[in-house]
């Protein structure tokens, strides 16, 4: 490579990994906001292993001028903490691309960094070669000192004074090679999927949230647990799944919104509270981050294996909202939308994510930040008896909580009069409380079909679609864009928004459906609205599709 | 409106068979609740939080704000929602079923983190609406339709497990002392934390302990209710098989810092 050239390409791929414990994962948001500075769009992928020490982690900074990004099997930019990261990754270096490594424990070719000796020298602590490989990187590719110097200081809290001395030392230990340009977008926000669920739900007017600690769903409980006293919102963990989901239930009767989330199997513990939820229909939010199953599966890996059991989940005839969003900005967007739906249909709702969105961080624009609000719920007028399931045109019977004057408030998990009362022996009152709750799923069919429940991308007029959703979707996106080819991705899974699907079909005469899991549940799904699947691209490691890997698959088939 | 201030009866079938201690716990709660109503305390900020079992009817007997959610969970439902809303009076009725079967983490873990709600236990050692089968303090040795050959475990002590959890109010009481049981709900009641009341609860249909307790049963005051030896001298009176005496009262009240409280103060 040439000394000091402009690089005229803007799209890139950053790797830092090292043994769990070296600090790989601020690194890797470190040389993100590196980036994100400059105007690119930014995923990071973090892999990592169910232990505290050893192993071997990484994360993976895609950067695009493009709308989106995602990660790829090529790498610009190699960052090895240690040498098991140089054996796992250097294979996938670009021809152009840079390796930077610690020069005092590993003897390569490549921009050698004395990190020890600059961390000794500037009297740091072992961890901190993480931030002499990351300003030797800053100054290779042309960033400013003072750009690297604010980012460090807004995302270190220890020992800030140390890591700057060693970030600098390092700095100017090593020349420029290339000079990466600016796009001419303006920095967005950079948020992992769950700090969006988090905040889109405290936006929505979320009062409590309520968990038990399940990867990759605790750092939804974490982010609650920190912001307590900004947001308001009471954060509290309890002895287990059911206990939360139970607590949720208690306080949302009690007229406070309330959240729950797990992975697969907490979730699957949740699920008697979820019929609970549409028999006494009480709001009930529930978020499900998928990892990689059957039962404890691959913990810290990602999957799509929940779709259907999240569909099916709770025992009894009844609908639900289930919503799958593919990046950070949609998580945000529906957690907020999908908390107040709860609430103005009194009923369970899934938000279906996974864990490369729970813990992988994206841009965000800044404009979705308005387009969440609390909006209010049916509440009773305080005229006449109340009565908490009186049948309704809608089905929808107003709310009043505990402490209402002239209200009793009787909630019940049994079949149940308009009072609330117990009901075995009336058939009639039986049939007619399931009929009211039909009504109000025939409305929330048609609340479905008002919303962007399927969004559509790439070539509308080909007429091959493919079929991705959730992060997929975001893998798919780039591909279609490569092959001419249309995208339907589904947000709402249920109740299913089948105009939006009919028309987002109409005209194509071939499928392929992309989904991260190994029997194609989105493809079962489809299947039974009538929807033929002509070819499926299953993946099942438990990583994402590489966007180089899933264009040649559906090159391969097209 | 004055009469319907302290109207408690609702216009459901009472389907408990003839002779359950379950009316008994019915009659003395609607006295408790007369006496907080009468006191100031507005009905409509009384909840009731039903489990699943016969016990669990009492929320449709009652003329009061009410959940009956699902078995085992009324506990950590009830939590949710004093936490939702610290004015109101949340009380549980579970049975041994639901309370030390299905829910007994609810149970210990509520207890711990003092939670400000009073959990009423309607004891009557096995699962009545399923037709009698054992629960977690039924005799060993007794004879029912899922121990046809004799109940091979021990019971537990639930009273001596809610001592190890912490429960900063621990009492007994008789489905048949109206008197005895309404002060100490309206002790449960002015305790400010969990509060956990065993009410013993003959099942005139599979398990009649009425003679029984008849003959055992005595009231007492503790002169140490905060300490835990002089509790557990008198939980220990009785290990739920045998015992020349079973005492009823408060066994034990301390009070400490309640968990809705704390959650709240780190909001400030």
């Amino acid at each position: 490579m040439k000394k000091n050239i402009k690089s005229i390409k803007k799209d890139y791929s950053v790797v830092i990994g090292g043994a769990a414990g070296q600090g790989s994962r601020k690194a890797g948001l470190i040389i993100a906001k590196l980036f994100n500075k400059l105007g690119y769009n930014i995923y990071i992928y973090e892999e990592y292993q169910s232990l505290i020490r050893g192993g071997h982690n990484f994360s993976q900074i895609t950067a695009s001028e493009k709308e989106i990004t995602n990660r790829k099997e090529k790498i610009d930019f190699l960052l090895a903490l240690d040498k098991k990261t140089i054996q796992k990754h250097k294979k996938n270096i670009n021809k152009e691309g840079l390796l930077f490594f610690n020069s005092n424990k590993i003897e390569e070719k490549g921009v050698g960094i004395e990190a020890d000796k600059i961390v000794k020298e500037s009297d740091g602590l072992p961890i901190m070669a993480n931030i002499a490989l990351i300003a030797g990187l800053a100054k290779t590719i042309g960033i400013d000192w003072s750009v690297l110097k604010k980012i460090l200081e807004e995302e270190i809290g220890k020992e800030l004074e140390k890591n700057l001395k060693v970030a600098e030392n390092s700095f100017h230990s090593v020349s420029s090679l290339l000079k990466i340009e600016k796009t001419k977008n303006n920095p967005k926000l950079l948020m992992t999927g769950n700090e969006a669920i988090a905040r889109g739900m405290a936006k929505a007017g979320l009062d409590i949230y309520f968990a038990y600690p399940m990867t990759p769903a605790s750092s939804i409980l974490h982010y609650f647990a920190a912001h307590q006293k900004e947001t308001k919102i009471i954060a509290v963990q309890s002895e287990n799944e059911i206990a939360v989901a139970s607590e949720a239930i208690g306080a949302a009767f009690a007229g406070k919104r309330s959240a729950v989330a797990s992975s697969g199997g907490g979730f699957a513990l949740m699920t008697e509270t979820i019929s609970l939820a549409a028999q006494a229909e009480i709001p009930f939010m529930v978020i499900n981050s998928q990892r990689m199953g059957p039962a404890t599966g691959v913990p810290t890996y990602g999957g799509q294996s929940d779709l259907l059991f999240s569909l099916w989940a709770g025992h009894g005839d009844f609908e639900k909202f289930v919503v799958a969003p593919s990046d950070a900005e949609e998580s945000f967007y529906w957690a907020g939308k999908l908390l107040n739906l709860c609430w103005q249909y009194q009923t369970p709702s899934i938000l279906l994510t996974e864990k490369d969105i729970s813990e992988g961080t994206f841009s965000v624009n800044k404009e979705v930040l308005n387009k969440v609000k609390k909006e209010k719920e049916l509440l009773w007028t305080g005229k006449g008896d109340y009565e908490r399931y009186k049948i309704t045109p809608s089905g929808i019977s107003p709310l009043a909580y505990p402490g209402t004057k002239n209200a009793i408030v009787k909630a019940n998990s049994y079949e149940h009069n308009e009072k609330g009362y117990s009901e075995e022996e009336s058939k009639e009152m039986i049939e007619a409380m399931q009929t009211k709750r039909l009504t109000k799923f025939k409305l929330m069919e048609q609340e479905v079909e008002a919303l962007e429940s399927v969004k559509i991308y790439g070539n509308k007029k080909s007429k091959t679609a493919v079929v991705a959703w959730g992060l997929g979707a975001i893998a798919a996106r780039t591909a279609v864009e490569a092959l001419g080819l249309k995208l339907i991705q589904p947000i709402v899974l249920a109740p299913f928004p089948k105009k939006q699907i009919k028309k987002a079909f109409s005209g194509i005469e071939k499928v392929i459906c992309v989904e991260v899991n190994a029997l194609g549940q989105m493809a079962i799904l489809l299947e039974g609205q009538g929807i033929k699947i002509d070819k499926k691209i299953l993946k099942y490691d438990s990583t994402p599709f590489l966007s180089e890997e899933l264009e040649k698959q559906i090159r391969s088939i097209k | 409106m004055e009469k319907e201030k302290y109207n408690l009866t609702t216009d459901c079938e009472n389907t408990w068979c003839p002779g359950c201690g379950n009316f008994g716990i019915l009659s003395a709660f609607k006295m408790a609740v007369t006496e907080m109503i009468a006191n100031g305390f507005p009905k409509e900020k009384i909840v009731v939080v039903g489990d699943i079992g016969c016990n669990s009817k009492i929320a449709d007997y009652l003329n009061l704000n009410s959940i009956i959610g699902l078995h085992g969970r009324s506990i950590a439902t009830a939590e949710g929602i004093k936490l939702a809303d610290r004015g109101l009076k949340v009380f549980v009725f579970a049975g041994d079923g639901a309370s030390l079967d299905e829910g007994v983490s609810h149970l210990v873990h509520a207890a711990k983190r003092n939670s400000n709600i009073k959990v009423i236990l309607h004891n009557n050692r096995l699962f009545a609406l399923t037709t009698g089968q054992f629960t977690a303090v039924s005799p060993q040795g007794m004879k029912t339709v899922s121990t046809p050959f004799g109940n091979i475990e021990e019971p537990i002590n639930p009273l001596k497990l809610m001592l190890a959890s912490r429960a900063s109010f621990i009492a007994r009481s008789y489905s048949a002392k109206l008197e005895h049981l309404k002060n100490i709900i309206l002790e449960a009641d002015k305790h400010k934390g969990f509060a956990f009341i065993e009410v013993l609860q003959p099942c005139v249909s599979f398990f009649n302990t009425i003679p029984y307790y008849n003959e055992k049963l005595y009231e007492t005051v503790s002169e140490k209710l905060d300490s835990e030896l002089a509790a557990l001298e008198l939980i220990n009176q009785w290990d739920y098989v045998e015992a020349e005496k079973i005492p009823l009262g408060v066994f034990y009240k301390k009070e400490r810092p309640i968990f809705e409280d704390q959650a709240y103060e780190i909001l400030d």
